[in-house]
């Protein structure tokens, strides 16, 4: 069902809804992310495509923690040259497209940006736990910003910038993302973590390290959001620990104009239709739109 | 949740490439459920379960092989047990299994028999010396057998043991084993499929059902928390027997 008092238009797209699926998560095939569209998500983001097929880490690649998820998945792909059939199935799932898109240069990110018709796409400039790629790129303005705007100029799309958490200061990365041209920042990735089995010693994550997700980030998502929304000009999508409608509504109130969901698919897809109801209730009974929910808090003195 | 940290109680050799390894607990899996192996240092990869407190591995990969290096004593993470397992339906139902695929059938076949249930046993292997729980299968109930060398049995693949077969009498179909197999039966039995269940193999990471490896076309069934047991009737028009998908989520040929 179509829910117009949920549409939202955030960084260059209309959403029918404001909760969208995060990178990464059930994201590989065309058929798990149009599951996800039908679910009542506003929107998908691919799995992180990159220039070539990569296996990714060996296992164990996620290990469950007090409050959270701890992943190295390694960024897996079968490269953008196999992904385009995918973004085509997942469109027929009526909802906007988000292509994750990775690569170690300028370049590499512009060639697969090229290669790939989405109907926009999220620069992983954030991912922990993969050697030359993610946030060893992201962690530099300078390279944000270069990054940024090749894919601009590459790509006839909005574009969305995902940075890292794992930095001083995240507003210097999103106002690097805004001088490249982006469309959107979307914050915030995995926070750097590990876990090790007591018994052997031995790091769990085959991969040794690995980025934090779900509950036990979400006050560090918030904080984030807030801290981009009061220094930049473009929209903030929020991700990071959300799993209920009373998570939107904060990620929204700390603002961000649109939120996306990962760990929380732990429960299920209905936890689409759980949230966009539920914030449909909230804003009934609020009298308000998303539009005038976004940032509520900075405006609090 | 964490690997539990399980120890190897024993290790027995079922035929050249198949091990049992028994641990030193019980997790409580229904048949058809899985457990994720933790073999440290080199990977995490699923398995069934052949037993209340077993796994029948067969060497054929770097972990596989890790795993074959090890003994009683040593220890293992253990993640489980997972997934949804097969469903009893019935007085009197058919097990039909290939190679290592027959653990899990094994498992059920017991249970079954436990419950009251009349069980027969249609298994196939590559020869008489791939032959695995002839015994455990034998003392169930009517065990048909067949080899694709011919060297025991019924020579020829497992459909060959149809025709020996009134799958009327049967109020449901266990099926697992490799996936070739398993689609050669279902599309032989396609009237019936809604009374075949088949435990199905992809290519698992999360095993949480967040992580997307795993994911069957058309619908996206998630196999690792919505299987790896499958109504055959929802694999008929599915990628099933057709194509999987690899580590890397790029399409491939089934095996076997
Ligand atoms: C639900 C389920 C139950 C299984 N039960 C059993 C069992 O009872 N006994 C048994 O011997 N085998 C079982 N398997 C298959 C077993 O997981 C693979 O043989 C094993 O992972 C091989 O690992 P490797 O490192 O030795 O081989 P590799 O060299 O890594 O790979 C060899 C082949 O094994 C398969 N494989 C590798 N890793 C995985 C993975 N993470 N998930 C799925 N397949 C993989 C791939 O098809 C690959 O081509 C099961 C698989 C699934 C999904
Ligand atoms: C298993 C898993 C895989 C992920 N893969 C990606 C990815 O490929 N690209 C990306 O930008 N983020 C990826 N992420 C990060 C999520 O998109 C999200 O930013 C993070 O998990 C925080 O949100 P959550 O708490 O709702 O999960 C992944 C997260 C998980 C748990
Ligand atoms: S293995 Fe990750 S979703 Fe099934």
């Amino acid at each position: 069902m179509l829910m117009p008092s949920l549409t939202v238009h955030a960084g260059g797209l209309t959403l029918h809804n404001p909760v969208l699926l995060a990178a990464g998560i059930l994201g590989t095939t065309g058929a798990s992310l149009r599951r996800a569209a039908l679910a009542g998500a506003g929107g998908v983001v691919t799995k992180s495509i990159g220039s070539v097929p990569r296996e990714g880490h060996p296992g164990p690649t996620v290990v469950g923690v007090e409050c959270g998820l701890l992943n190295a998945m390694g960024l897996p792909n079968p490269s953008y040259k196999e992904f385009q059939e995918e973004i085509e199935i997942a469109k027929t799932g009526g909802v906007p497209v988000i292509a994750s898109i990775f690569g170690s240069s300028a370049e590499e990110f512009a060639k697969i940006a090229r290669g790939l018709e989405p109907d926009a796409f999220e620069l992983n400039l954030s991912c922990p736990h993969a050697e030359k790629y993610g946030s060893e790129l992201g962690r530099y303005p300078e390279m944000v910003e270069a990054v940024t705007g090749a894919v601009k100029a590459a790509a006839n799309v909005p574009v969305w910038v995902k940075l890292t958490p794992n930095t001083a200061d995240i507003a210097e990365l999103g106002l690097a993302a805004q001088r490249g041209g982006a469309d959107a920042v979307v914050a915030i990735n995995t926070l750097k973590a590990m876990a090790i089995d007591i018994e052997t010693g031995y790091p769990i994550l085959g991969n040794r390290f690995g980025g934090l997700s779900g509950q036990a980030i979400k006050p560090v998502a918030v904080r984030c959001v807030y801290d981009l929304a009061s220094q930049l000009e473009i929209p903030v999508i929020g991700v990071g620990g959300v799993s209920s409608w009373e998570d939107a509504v904060e990620m929204i109130q700390a603002g961000a104009c649109a939120v996306q969901v990962g760990t929380a698919l732990l429960k299920g897809y209905s936890v689409f239709s759980e949230i966009t109801e539920g914030l449909s209730r909230y804003l009934e009974r609020k009298s308000l739109t998303p539009e005038e929910l976004c940032g509520l808090a900075g405006r609090r003195k | 949740m964490k690997p539990i940290n399980s120890i190897i109680q024993e290790v027995r050799s079922e035929a050249p490439s198949i091990r049992t390894f028994r641990v030193d607990r019980q997790l409580d899996p229904a048949p058809g459920q899985y457990v994720m192996v933790w073999v440290r240092g080199v990977d995490e990869v699923p398995m069934s379960f052949s037993g209340p407190d077993a796994i029948t591995v067969q060497s054929v990969g770097e972990a596989t092989q890790a795993l074959f290096r090890l003994s009683a004593g040593s220890s293992i993470g253990l993640r489980g047990p997972l997934g949804k397992g097969f469903v009893l339906r019935g007085e009197k139902i058919l097990l039909v299994g290939g190679g290592v695929g027959t653990a899990p059938l094994a498992f059920l076949g017991e249970q079954a028999r436990g419950a009251g249930l009349e069980v027969t046993s249609l298994l196939g292997f590559r020869s008489s010396e791939d032959l695995i729980f002839q015994n455990r299968f034998g003392a169930l109930g009517d065990t048909i057998i067949t080899t694709d060398d011919g060297s025991f049995g019924i020579p020829g693949r497992v459909a060959a043991g149809l025709k020996g077969l009134d799958l009327d009498e049967f109020s449901q179909i266990y099926l697992c084993g490799p996936e070739l197999m398993m689609w050669d039966i279902i599309s032989r039995c396609k009237d019936r499929a809604n009374k075949i269940q088949a435990c199905i193999n992809r290519y698992f990471k999360c095993a949480l059902g967040v992580c997307g490896s795993c994911c069957l076309d058309p619908e996206g069934l998630r196999v690792c928390v919505e299987g790896p047991v499958v109504m055959a009737d929802r694999l008929l028009e599915s990628e099933f027997g057709r194509y999987r998908r690899g580590p890397g989520g790029g399409k491939g040929l089934c095996r076997g």
